[in-house]
């Protein structure tokens, strides 16, 4: 019994020591690769150097390489951004000039229509007192001869009556004055 | 257990994955027992080793994405240059978020940690790959890095107030001591939790893999693998998904964690 | 041997026992997750805004899980 649990003993140390042993340690020095101590100069000083190598490559020449092709795209969007705004702003002015336009456009045509009518009304108007004008003179006209006439004819039967009035005296047999007649007639004519 | 795993059975070596070795020579044996002082056969500090050629890969990857992927500058992105963007949008995001405005000179900093850990993780997952994110050393550097820009900058930038950091004044008079030294402690626990958390995800992950890869060749070997190499294969398909999943939550994690501390650094009151 | 056949079991027991800690690391876990879930139905609007903190709770609550990973693992490899 003892025997064997040596002989396991024995082979598990060995087994343990396989590892050192492939990379030709005595199998005294069995162990992790990690802890080998031997070897640590050796990846420390490797490990400095990529780290500088590395630390160089990047700071030197990737990282503002990279960050310069970040920061161009950023202003790249950034331009195309605001041109985007601007273009926008300026369809925006030219709609307002185009509204605007038309807005004056209309207000014109008003204006023109307005301006036509008011023309047209006072033609019509000043038409209208000419015409309202020679047809008052026409009337005062005919009323004036009108007049004229009523004061011809009233003259003519003064004249007429007296002339009647003295041949009636006169054939009666009197002899009348032509005074009392013209006279006689006017009073009668009055009253 | 280990008796089945040594011999013409199954074979566990669930940590094989994680060892540093030479790429252009092998270690012979006995040339390497520190605790004997052999050392002559060691790894040397500048010799190549597969963590290097793994770190030169995630190099190659980050230079790939980020340099050659946005060669074009488009202003209406590639493919590549769209993940670029992502990567640097996710990142730069997080410090704003956390740290504030004035965290952000922090980026390239920051930036670098996160390209380095997300790239390791991912590249870890080829099967054959060292993980070079899995080794104490490497997280530890790093978390380590941290923690010195941490408190040099919380130095530098507050002077003595940067210690109100340990003094929490919203608290009752008389427990400040103690919170004092819970906080003080907490504070040097930082790089440790920091590094573990993200070597130990790291490691665990790969390793049960293997484990259940070791069970995968047990149909060749008796008759119960009818039954367990299906259901072993279909546990690697389940786990590679957890650790794809891991592996940028952890990088996210770790950049998270770095951001938290920095704030800390920059406005300690909060 | 018979004390490195007592430290081997020792260590595999103690292996064992240290993966318990998984399991509390666990419900941890599921306790944010579930209580960002809860709170995040309760209001989806404010959710958004909260992940970074979420992932920085379940970071902590899974590193103390991680610890008793590691320390199996220690015991297993390293001890």
């Amino acid at each position: 019994m003892a025997n064997t649990t040596t002989e396991a003993a024995g082979a598990a140390t060995e087994a343990a020591g396989h590892a050192a042993e492939a990379a030709g340690h005595a199998a005294k020095s069995a162990g992790m690769p990690q802890l080998d101590f031997a070897t640590f100069p050796n990846q420390i000083f490797w490990l400095a150097v990529a780290l500088v190598i590395i630390y160089l490559i990047l700071s030197r020449v990737a990282l503002p390489r990279i960050g310069g092709i970040i920061a161009d795209r950023q202003g790249k969007i950034t331009n195309d951004i605001a041109a985007a705004e601007e273009l926008k702003a300026k369809a925006v002015e030219a709609e307002k000039v185009y509204q605007q336009a038309l807005v004056d456009a209309r207000g014109e045509a008003q204006r023109i229509v307005a301006e036509a009518q008011a023309e047209i009304q006072k033609d019509l108007d000043a038409a209208t007192a000419k015409a309202d004008a020679e047809i008052s003179a026409r009337t005062a006209e005919s009323t004036r001869r009108i007049e004229e006439i009523r004061a011809g004819a009233a003259r003519n039967v003064v004249e007429v009556a007296t002339e009647t009035a003295g041949a009636i005296v006169a054939a009666l047999g009197g002899k009348a004055d032509a005074k009392s007649v013209a006279s006689a007639v006017a009073a009668k004519l009055k009253g | 257990m280990a008796t089945e795993a040594h011999g013409e059975g199954l074979t566990f070596h669930p940590m094989d994955q994680f060892i540093v070795k030479p790429l252009f020579r092998d270690v012979a044996p006995g040339t390497c027992v520190p605790a004997d002082g052999i050392t002559e056969g060691c790894l040397k500090w500048y010799e190549p080793t597969n963590a290097t050629l793994w770190m030169g890969i995630a190099i190659l990857c980050i230079i790939g994405l980020f340099v050659l992927g946005t060669r074009g500058r488009a202003i209406i992105p590639s493919r590549l240059q769209s993940i670029a963007e992502l990567g640097y949008g996710f990142v730069h995001k997080m410090i704003e978020d956390v740290t504030g405005k004035d965290g952000l000179k922090f980026f390239p900093y920051v930036f670098t940690l996160f390209c380095f850990i997300v790239f390791s993780n991912f590249l870890g997952l080829i099967p054959g790959a060292l993980t070079t994110t899995s080794h104490v050393a490497v997280t530890g550097i790093l978390a380590v890095a941290v923690f010195l820009t941490v408190t040099i900058v919380g130095f530098v930038k507050n002077g003595v107030h940067f210690l109100e950091l340990f003094w929490v004044k919203s608290a009752p008079l008389a427990l400040r001591p103690v919170l004092a030294l819970i906080e003080l402690i907490s504070y040097f626990v930082r790089p440790v939790s920091h590094s573990v958390r993200l070597a130990g995800n790291m490691m665990a992950g790969h390793a049960v893999i293997k484990v259940f890869a070791a069970f995968a060749p047990l149909i060749l070997i008796s008759g119960v693998g009818i039954a367990v190499t299906p259901l072993s294969i279909l546990a690697i398909v389940a786990m590679y998904a957890l650790e794809i999943l891991v592996a940028f939550i952890q990088a996210y994690v770790f950049t998270i964690l770095t951001c938290v501390y920095l704030r800390d650094a920059l406005h300690p009151s909060h | 041997m018979e004390i490195a056949a007592a430290a081997a079991l020792g260590k595999f027991i103690g292996a064992g026992l240290a993966c318990m800690g998984m399991g509390g690391s666990a419900m941890g876990v599921g306790n944010v997750a579930g209580n960002f879930l809860a709170g995040a139905l309760r209001n989806p609007s404010a959710a958004a805004g909260q992940t970074a903190t979420l992932f920085i709770g379940i970071a902590f609550a899974e590193a103390l899980g991680i610890f008793s990973f590691l320390v199996a693992l220690l015991l297993m490899f390293a001890v």
